[in-house]
């Protein structure tokens, strides 16, 4: 049993949305609508909406009209949240698909934290299915047992005669049937359930089926509204001028000749830089670069990134703290018949989403309503009302599709959030929409990168080629010190930054891992995949380096040590099966293998490489397992798998910010590089059948990509790859 | 000052700066926001709309230089290429984020309407241009081979 082909949803959507804005109902679209380009009914209660005749819980409100609204709690910015999240609740609740349409909920920690987070509302750690499975199943459920029992007050006959299907209710004796719409005003008065019977998964008609995204008609006909696309009456465009250096900030600066461009209405300082709010993007970028700013640069970060690394270098000889230790690594390798060592260098990296990040604000007195592709809500709100001096409770946010984030907008700083903030403060808050809007060149210079790493690794072999130690040195900037996430420090230790590492599936004896962390004046930020960004590729490659000395294939070498790691085995059984791991290659080519596991999901991919007359590594093929537990959208897992592995590609054949006097060196996607069309591999997912509770797929793709490549690579040219990216070494 | 000019079959005429790059008036003048910015220098494609049926990348053509032309924004798509593409687009579930789609659709519909039936090779040429950093490249291609096979018939 699957649903509707995506063709036929489109079309039967459009035709529901035209009927309900003639029955007067609520009209809001997949997407955002504003009544009147001024404002839609966040904030309020839920079911507060007109013609929401049944709102049973905070995720769900079913109109007379039949049509049902999820109330998503986390953002949409690509990787199918609103599209599995409606899933999840319209199974339980056996709703019509086509009439299934998502609306973003209010920043709102009581009633829509991440379960996985504690008391904040956010998407992040791949967890936005993981956290809201068994609480939206429920709320799908007790939903559909009002339904019913409301039909069964209406009807008088017995519940348990009535069956549900796709958004009606019938009863065969007396051949009666019902959709949602006529029935939510009874269900309405009907006290909601205590508890609930979930289905059975045998009996899942949209989970784990083709259920089409919500958002692909949106996204393919330029409808789709990202924050770029608000335009609010008297909105004007805000370009904030930030200082060059990380750690400068304005001494003095003259606005006389940004003032003079026309349209350009105001000049203002803010605590980051000097912002010029004009009619139009086109003013305020002109006005920007006519700003004179004399910079105070002696608190700032003047390194250069090589002069960092060289530091890390050292560090990595020096004592660190413990992230896991088991045995007595140093002497088990001191004593081995054979000893491996290697040292891996990893850049700092930009998320660089295709929507350079935007927020509107509108702040007066005693409110400020902002619309952003906001991942963290309840701290951006937070944050947002410390600005402007406000109440948390004055902050309402419109969370909108965001253009991409990869990480960069769960930012516990809430950076761009508090700019817009502060503009519009020192603007007057007079209650004029502000857009602030960043260039390219602003997300690339403007920080909050992926940390750059030194690591460093030592492992001992016995005679029989058994690994018998394993030492493991990272030395890095924390992602998470002196945020609302330091509670991820655990004595002393970043789990952000050993993630990966620290858990290392392998049996082996003796396990040390170690971590130095550092102090910069460069901010950082998680990037996708977060610690398995780098963990991955030093504990996969190095892997790959003790099987070929062990004189062992790198397939068999790592099954053998995965015992204990049923899912982890698995799914790079399944990798190398499906990738004809046995099957010879042509020379040229060259085959490598990597598992890893992020965010509870488990990932193997085999790349396939081939090595071109002047030496140029082409990617030809992926084959990718992933196993998520239960698959609630395999087209969607699929996708992220794909993504991910072109994410990752481009980052580590050329991926890197780098800093010459603390100025970073990229400005645009010329200088920062990033995969296209033509680089693309093609990429084969499997989808691991399991029972066992989602996990998450935004992310873990990402993680063996690199060495999966990297090994293959090795496979071709017998050239092992330690400094990313593999450009910098000449290998792409 | 003003550019006079036709927009998605309708003749247009904008009151800006001539020197205002097309993306910024086609979106803050006159109102069409389905053409992204996301470089502002024609290295990422987010922009793309066709100028006499061809792409080209709005964030660096300045309003003046289309005067008298023909324009073509996302909104204004109506080719039987354009159509098929953006079918093929919901079929095929290419979009993630989606900001970047808007470019890509008239890179491809602008492909298909000069090259019924691109290689492979033709669609790295027409297509690398356009960053997605989703990478929903292989989709992409999938897609644009699924409209290309939709318009032969």
């Amino acid at each position: 049993m699957t649903t509707n082909t995506p063709a036929a949803s489109r079309s039967t959507r459009r035709e529901f949305l035209k009927s309900a804005g003639t029955v007067g109902a609520v009209a809001l679209t997949i997407g955002f609508e504003w009544a009147g380009a001024t404002r839609r009914a966040f904030g309020g209660p839920v079911a507060a909406a007109a013609g929401a005749a049944f709102a049973p819980n905070a995720f769900l409100r079913i109109g007379s009209d039949n049509s049902v609204t999820v109330i998503a709690k986390h953002v949409e910015l690509g990787q199918g949240a609103y599209t599995g999240i409606a899933t999840v609740l319209a199974e339980e609740l056996d709703a019509d698909w086509t009439q299934v349409r998502v609306e973003s909920a209010p920043a709102d920690a009581a009633r829509y934290a991440n379960l996985a987070f504690g008391k904040i509302q956010g998407t992040g750690g791949s967890s936005a299915m993981a956290n809201s499975w068994m609480q939206l199943r429920e709320a799908g459920g007790r939903a559909r047992v009002m339904l019913l029992t409301a039909a069964a007050k209406q009807w008088k006959v017995p519940v348990t005669e009535l069956t549900v299907a796709q958004g009606t209710v019938y009863h065969a004796g007396s051949k009666r049937q019902a959709k949602f719409g006529a029935l939510a005003a009874t269900a309405a008065t009907l006290p909601v359930p205590e508890t609930v019977t979930l289905k059975d998964p045998k009996d899942f008609k949209l989970i784990g089926h083709h259920t089409p995204r919500v958002d692909a008609s949106a996204k393919s006909d330029g409808t789709a509204q990202f924050t770029l696309d608000v335009m609010l009456p008297g909105m004007l465009v805000a370009l904030l001028k930030r200082p060059p250096l990380f750690g400068a900030t304005v001494k003095s600066f003259d606005a006389t000749a940004a003032s003079a461009v026309p349209g350009v209405v105001k000049v203002v300082e803010v605590p980051r830089g000097v912002a010029v709010v004009a009619k139009s993007f086109w003013a305020a970028k002109q006005g920007r670069d006519a700003l004179q700013i004399v910079w105070d640069d002696s608190k700032a970060e003047k390194r250069s990134s090589a002069a960092i690394m060289d530091e890390y270098r050292r560090l990595a000889d020096q004592p660190a703290l413990s992230a896991r230790k088991e045995g007595d690594a140093a002497k088990a390798i001191q004593g081995a018949a054979r000893k491996l060592s290697a040292s891996y260098e990893f850049p700092y990296l930009a998320h660089a989403p295709m929507e350079p990040l935007d927020a509107v604000v509108k702040l007066s007195a005693n409110s400020c309503e902002i619309w952003a592709g906001d991942q963290f809500q309840t701290i951006d709100q937070a944050n947002a009302a410390h600005t402007a001096g406000l109440d948390p409770q004055q902050v309402s946010i419109h969370t909108l599709y965001a253009g991409g984030s990869f990480g960069r907008r769960a930012n516990p700083g809430s950076d761009y959030i508090v700019e817009a903030v502060s503009i519009a403060k020192a603007f007057g808050a007079d209650g004029t929409p502000i857009k602030l809007q960043w260039t390219r060149e602003d997300d690339l210079h403007g920080g909050l990168y992926r940390p750059m790493y030194f690591h460093k690794l030592e492992a001992g072999l016995n005679a029989e080629g058994q690994l018998t130690g394993w030492r493991h040195v990272i030395v890095g900037q924390s992602i998470v010190a002196d945020t609302a996430f330091a509670a991820l420090i655990k004595d002393g230790v970043d789990g952000t930054s050993v993630e990966g590492a620290a858990n290392i599936a392998y049996a082996i004896p003796n396990i040390a891992v170690d971590l130095s962390t550092t102090k910069t004046g460069v901010p950082v930020l998680w990037w996708r995949v977060v610690g398995s960004s780098h963990t991955a590729f030093a504990v996969e490659t190095f892997i790959d380096e003790a099987a070929h000395a062990a004189g062992q294939d790198p397939f068999t070498f790592r099954r053998k040590l995965l015992d204990q790691h049923p899912r982890m085995k698995a799914v790079l059984e399944l990798a190398a099966d499906k990738a004809g791991w046995s099957t010879p290659l042509p020379p040229g080519k060259g085959r490598g293998i990597a598992v890893a596991e992020a965010f509870k999901s488990f990932v193997a991919q085999v790349a396939e490489v081939s090595v071109g007359k002047d030496g140029q590594i082409k990617v030809d093929r992926v084959v990718c397992a992933v196993d998520c537990g239960t698959p609630i959208n395999p087209d969607i897992i699929a996708a992220q798998m794909e993504g991910g592995i072109g994410f990752g590609l481009g980052a580590v054949l050329y991926g890197a910010i780098t800093l010459k006097d603390g100025r970073i060196e990229q400005d645009n996607f010329n200088g920062y590089r990033v995969l296209r069309m033509n680089e693309m591999p093609k990429v084969e997912v499997h989808i691991v059948p399991s029972t066992e509770a989602p996990t998450g797929v935004g992310e873990p793709g990402v993680a063996p990509l690199g060495p999966a490549v990297a090994n293959a690579i090795f496979a071709a040219t017998g050239k092992r790859i330690h400094v990313l990216p593999f450009s910098s070494a000449g290998a792409a | 000052m003003s550019t006079s000019f036709s927009l998605n079959g309708k003749s247009t005429t904008l009151d800006a700066d001539p020197n205002m790059p097309l993306l910024w008036a086609v979106r803050e003048v006159a109102g069409l926001p389905g053409t992204k910015f996301g470089c502002g220098m024609a290295l990422c494609g987010a922009c793309t709309v066709h100028l006499d049926g061809k792409a080209v990348r709005s964030c660096v053509t300045p309003l003046s230089t289309v005067a008298g032309r023909k324009v073509t924004t996302i909104e204004g798509l109506a080719s039987k290429p354009a159509k098929a593409v953006q079918a093929a687009w919901v079929k095929l579930q290419v979009p993630q984020c989606g900001y970047c789609q808007s470019g890509q659709i008239m890179s491809a519909t602008a492909l298909l309407e000069s090259n019924s039936a691109p290689t492979d090779a033709d669609i790295d040429s027409a297509m690398s241009g356009n960053i997605c950093r989703c990478a929903t490249y292989t989709r992409i291609r999938a897609a644009i081979h699924a409209a290309a096979d939709a318009i032969k018939v």
